[in-house]
């Protein structure tokens, strides 16, 4: 089947089909995440107003009760699924799964294609939710009925609400067309000796999340279109009656712990369609820059495959004070916790890669650790909000907030970081500012746990999240708005020093250094091209072969501190592919460190 | 590391293995897992996706018949056919039912037509399922116009409380959009038989993957059936 795509790959391209309606997956995927980094940005931009907000209540006239909820549930929406769904599956999955696995392009170019626009549709739909009339919906990214659709309920109740629905429909189109892709081109694509267990852990993360989104995805799109019914035909799907709500509601008997359902079992499986990718992305960069195979490659594939399967068995876990049947709360509880299993082992197998490594504390490396880091504090906050008596006094607090930006925002963002300074120089050919790097990461990181950290005490204390100001809230200490200040200063600093990479990049495309072929001396296929950056159909005349797994670094035996995955076990001589090998990895892991 | 290793075999070693081991190992070598072309693999993917959505659906339609207050109304009733001056319970549903299913008969004789080569009866059978999936849906809009004629809407139900009317709506909606995206998908793949497209690649694999979609519909149709109309 590899032979079906050669043919037709090599035409003479206009600037049209090359840039803009491209089915190249390189070109693709820098779409996918330009786009995505930019509405990120635009996404951050909005956190800002949130924290002036509540550091300076009053102070900034356009910043009303209103708009706040607007640019909150703006906010989440826009940073888990415009920004980071799409980053990690459609960039980086774009980008990386052909090259990674020897294959020529994606499985379905043109789909690919039309995903992208797709998406591009669906992320302009969202903004034009800012000038409809009564702005975008400010019901909170979870979109609650009843208020998120009454008519005095939450802002952008009226048009916004729709405008939100619409967009996320056709965001599940786009997914789903890249899912598709992903999903076959991994199967069925791989190149001569690319075993499933010799798949880089990039792509087992991207792959296995795909796999997820394709399962998870359809829950929100009967839940958005359920509501949308909801709002425009006045069905009564996820509508109570309301009895003490003025004017005459046509609604009766329906429910909303219904919606709830619908949305977090597809919300909850979400965050391992963010996390998953960045997972396999840590895994890889950590490993390279460490000049060690990763400890327990197969260990990693199963925890991510665990946590993908009983991933969907935990969603009610976001309900415990929905009103749901109590019986459920133990259920949930229990699954909830197991999760921490497998993500434990990740975390171990991390440090044990770490340990005794030959580490390099390049910028890849540095955003790697700083992963693990808050993985591991948004991990540990999780099992808090995973037992349901500890969950209660805890639920809407800030506590909560600081644990999912922990968990799955701040790693899950110095993760793409990782990842972008390691392949920077695969995309472009150049080579970054390694000492700009390290400010952005410091600044990025530090300014992230001056935001984040303080949110878990503020939580304790009582704090109420999504509130507009705290005036009313009667028990707090003083102490709380000084918090409040330094968070937002924390904030502002960890955003502006975004713009030290938008820098870093902007000058290595006009005056970096040319790279040189191999730059971090990495194993796997993505770097073994004829051309950096590779030509349409990323391979010349012939395909590559894959003699050993995707961690060859610092083999016993060997002048060299790597083996590329294509290089033949009998060339290098010493055996040490993994299959043939079998205790090669770990032996060669112990003795790493000398080169 | 691991003394097991089956995992990690390319195709040609995973053939010495039989068994469990076997299957493992050949499904984990390299190149490809499932041995079908792309197009196929893609749509058993899509399928399974769509499954969820009908899957969700159809949960969701039952947690608010459950949720509602009130009684759900007799479906019986309100879909009998009058024929001969005696109320038929179901015979629209049936009939449709069975034309449905008869179009799932014809394409798969129209696959095995394909692959024998046949073009001239795999052609006049694809376009005969098209035609019975037309006719279904001709038959949905006639119970759609019957049911709106009743005073039945999305947000109202004469018969009995709103979430029928919603529920109806929404899942034969939803799966009427998929019968019609397969019959125009089975009207493209026709004319592709006629002019000989598949002969040109040499395989008729297109016409069996559009079957997979038109089983799928078909099946997603048996559950509505049941779960809406029987219960």
């Amino acid at each position: 089947m590899a032979t079906q795509h050669d043919v037709d790959h090599h035409e003479p391209q206009s600037f049209w089909t090359k840039w803009v309606f491209s089915q190249d997956h390189k070109i693709i995927g820098i779409q996918y995440f330009i786009t995505a980094a930019l509405v990120g940005i635009f996404g951050m931009v909005l956190s800002w107003m949130m924290r002036l907000q509540l550091a300076y209540p009053g102070t900034f006239d356009f910043i009303g009760l209103n708009n706040y909820y607007q640019f909150m549930t703006q906010h989440g929406m826009i940073m888990v699924i415009y920004l980071l769904t799409a980053i990690l599956l459609g960039g980086f999955g774009n980008y990386l799964i052909p090259l990674m696995l020897g294959a020529r392009d994606m499985a379905f170019p043109f789909l690919n294609m039309l995903s992208y626009w797709f998406y591009f549709l669906s992320v302009v739909v969202l903004l034009s939710g800012f000038f409809v009339p009564g702005g975008p919906t400010g019901a909170g990214w979870t979109l609650y009925p009843p208020q998120s659709i009454l008519s005095p309920g939450t802002p952008g109740a009226d048009t916004g609400i729709v405008v939100m629905l619409v967009s996320l429909v056709i965001f599940i189109v786009a997914a789903t067309m890249g899912g598709l892709n992903y999903v076959t081109t991994v199967l069925q694509m791989r190149t001569k000796g690319m075993t499933l267990m010799r798949m880089p852990l990039t792509i087992w993360g991207i792959f296995l999340a795909s796999v997820i989104a394709l399962f998870a995805f359809p829950a929100l799109f009967v839940g958005g279109v359920m509501l949308a019914l909801d709002k425009v035909v006045q069905t009564s799907f996820f509508m109570p009656a309301l009895p003490g709500i003025p004017g005459n509601l046509p609604y009766d008997g329906g429910s909303p712990i219904l919606f709830q359902h619908l949305f977090w079992y597809f919300g909850h499986p979400e965050v391992y369609i963010v996390i998953l990718p960045v997972f396999g992305i840590i895994s890889d960069v950590l490993a390279n820059h460490a000049r060690k195979p990763i400890f327990g490659y197969n260990m990693m594939v199963y925890a991510m495959a665990f946590i993908g399967v009983i991933g969907f068995g935990v969603w009610a876990h976001h309900m415990f004070a929905s009103g749901m049947n109590p019986f459920f709360g133990f259920f949930f509880a229990t699954t909830t916790l197991i999760i921490a299993l497998p993500s434990a082992i990740k975390i171990y197998n991390w440090m044990l890669t770490l340990w005794k490594g030959n580490i390099h504390l390049t910028v890849p490396m540095l955003f790697c650790i700083g992963f693990l880091s808050t993985f591991l504090i948004g991990g540990l906050t999780g099992l808090f909000l995973g037992n349901v008596v500890v969950d209660l006094p805890l639920h809407e607090t800030y506590f909560v907030v600081g644990h999912f930006h922990m968990v799955m925002g701040v790693a899950a963002i110095l993760g793409i970081f990782a990842g972008l300074y390691h392949w920077w120089p695969l995309v472009t050919g150049k080579l970054m500012n390694p000492m700009l790097g390290k400010a952005h990461f410091w600044l990025t990181f530090l300014g992230s746990y001056l935001v984040f950290f303080p949110m878990h005490h503020l939580g304790i204390l009582g704090l109420p999240r999504r509130y507009f100001n705290f005036a009313s809230v009667g028990f707090l200490p003083d102490s709380v708005d000084t918090l409040n200040v330094i968070i937002t200063i924390g904030a502002l600093i960890a955003g502006f020093a975004q713009a030290l990479v938008l820098i870093n990049m902007a000058w290595s495309l006009v005056a970096g250094k040319k790279a040189p072929r191999n730059p971090w001396k990495a194993v796997t296929l993505e770097w073994q091209t004829p051309d950096v950056p590779a030509k349409h159909g990323n391979w010349g005349p012939t395909l590559p072969v894959v003699h050993r797994w995707a961690f060859s670094y610092s083999p016993a035996g060997h002048e060299e501190d790597f083996i590329p995955q294509n290089v033949p076990l009998v060339a290098a001589g010493d055996g040490n592919g993994k299959g043939a090998g079998g205790n090669g990895a770990g032996a060669a892991g112990l003795h790493g460190g000398g080169s | 590391m691991m003394e097991s290793t089956q995992i990690d075999r390319t195709a040609a070693e995973s053939m010495q293995l039989t068994g469990w081991r076997g299957a493992i190992a050949d499904l984990s070598s390299d190149g490809r897992m499932f041995k079908v072309s792309w197009g196929k693999a893609m749509m058993w993917f899509f399928i399974v996706s769509d499954a969820f959505v009908f899957g969700a659906f159809i949960a969701a339609y039952a947690a608010a018949r459950i949720a509602a207050p009130g009684a759900w109304p007799d479906t019986g009733e309100i879909f009998a056919l009058q024929l001969f001056g005696a109320d038929i319970p179901l015979l629209l549903i049936a009939i449709m039912t069975f034309i449905l299913i008869s179009s799932s008969g014809t394409m798969a004789l129209a696959v095995n037509y394909a692959y024998q080569g046949n073009k001239d009866k795999a052609y006049k059978l694809i376009l005969a399922t098209a035609l019975l999936g037309a006719t279904f849906l001709g038959m949905q809009v006639f119970e759609w116009i019957e049911l709106i004629g009743y005073g039945v809407r999305p947000w109202e139900n004469p018969f009995g409380i709103p979430q029928f009317g919603s529920a109806f709506f929404m899942l034969t909606g939803f799966h009427g959009l998929h019968v019609t995206g397969g019959v125009l998908y089975l009207l493209w793949v026709t004319r592709k038989v006629k002019t000989g497209g598949y002969e040109r690649e040499g395989n008729y694999e297109g016409v069996e993957i559009v079957g997979l979609y038109w089983h799928f519909v078909d099946l997603v149709w048996v559950f509505i059936f049941a779960f809406f109309y029987l219960i």
